[in-house]
């Protein structure tokens, strides 16, 4: 059983050094540090008990494709295609996603990407029609801007696949759009993300300043309210 | 005897120490590419090609969505569209620019087959891959969800069908 483990501890002792040296300019090594400090770090004191356990490492914005984790370093076209960064100079900004503001990148007219496949004089049809979704809940109302979505998408994109075109036939939860279903079929894959940032993109127009949330009814009927 | 209880333990300590690095270098690198970057990886592991890796921010910068998703038909969806490159050179999809007209033609495998190997079709940074816990597992599944415990970057995206 021991000299079993000896040799196990062998092979493997003498792979690690020459696998590491491999990975050594990735950021593979980095990792594996961190991840050996943090298996020491539990000898001494529940691992369980750190700061942001779940919550994702902040990433590096806008890697280009050999660093980004996803192409293939070793394949040569990865290292020819163009990095994000040298495109977005002088795009404005977000918190999110890519970190460029699409939406005043085309308005501003920073950008002027084709409305057809092979002609850039087509003009996008565009409406411009405000729809307001009540909340239910504290959240301030939703309002739907048909404008910057009909710059970018045709009307077949959306209707009526995705939503109806009629008032209050579509039923639009966050757990659905979180999911991918309805505004989430684009919006958390590639146009703006939910996160705690941009929940006012969307929540936008204030609640009236008479306006107070519905009780629950457990709170209504709550013997020791 | 105490040299050998150091021996014995200095090996548990060794092996321990070599499975860690080793599972840490086997486990992905946590993917820092573009938000909406889509893997496509329906038959290209199979075919033993690379997977393809789509840029969306690169074809926004050129096309409104309304092009690809309107008029050349592609669907809301990671690998949800079945490409081939049979369709490709039949002008569909990807094809339908990448002709040597438009964009640059097919025989540059490499720019577009770019992605690491075995990477399932998913679209990058979405939400439901940003979720802690599974977005969704069917209890007909008939497995716990462990995967609640582990930390989210070892929470691999579950491959779309």
């Amino acid at each position: 059983m021991n000299s079993t483990l000896k040799v196990i501890a062998m092979m493997v002792a003498v792979m690690v050094p020459a696998a590491s040296a491999v990975a050594a300019e990735t950021q593979a090594t980095k990792k594996s540090m961190e991840l050996k400090e943090v298996d020491s770090d539990a000898n001494k004191v529940s691992s369980a008990n750190v700061f942001n356990r779940l919550l994702k490492k902040p990433k590096e914005k806008n890697a280009a494709p050999p660093e980004d984790g996803i192409h293939d370093p070793g394949n040569e076209g990865s290292h020819v295609l163009q990095p994000p960064l040298v495109s977005y100079e002088g795009l404005p900004t977000s918190e999110f996603g890519n970190y460029v503001d699409w939406v005043q990148s085309l308005q501003k007219g920073l950008l002027n990407p084709r409305y057809d496949r092979v002609d850039p004089s087509v003009e996008a049809l565009v409406m411009d029609l405000d729809i307001v979704r009540e909340v239910k809940a504290s959240m301030p109302d939703v309002v739907f801007p048909h404008k910057p979505h009909t710059q970018w998408l045709h009307c077949s994109n959306c209707h009526p696949k995705i939503f109806i075109p009629q008032k209050g036939a579509n039923q639009i939860n966050m757990s659905a759009i979180l999911l991918g279903q309805k505004c989430g079929v684009c919006h958390g894959k590639v146009s703006f993300p939910i996160t705690t940032l941009s929940c006012k993109k969307c929540h936008s127009k204030p609640k009236p300043d008479d306006w107070k949330p519905p009780l629950s009814s457990a709170s209504v009927k709550n013997p020791w309210r | 005897m105490n040299i050998k209880n150091t021996m014995e333990l200095l090996g548990r300590w060794l092996v321990l120490a070599s499975f860690a690095g080793l599972i840490a270098l086997f486990l992905p690198a946590p993917a820092q590419a573009e938000y909406a970057d889509v893997v496509i990886n329906n038959y290209a592991d199979a075919a033993g090609m690379r997977p393809v890796v789509f840029p969306h921010w690169y074809h926004r910068i050129r096309f409104r969505c309304k092009v690809c998703h309107a008029d050349l038909g592609f669907a809301f969806k990671a690998g949800g569209n079945k490409i081939t490159m049979a369709k490709i050179i039949d002008g569909q999809f990807c094809g339908a620019c990448h002709n040597g007209e438009i964009s640059w033609s097919v025989e540059n495998c490499g720019m577009c087959h770019s992605g690491v190997p075995g990477t399932p079709t998913q679209i990058h940074g979405s939400t439901v891959q940003r979720l802690v816990a599974p977005a969704y597992k069917s209890l007909q599944d008939g497995k716990p969800a462990d995967a609640q415990d582990k930390p989210a970057d070892k929470v691999e995206a579950k491959p779309a069908k």
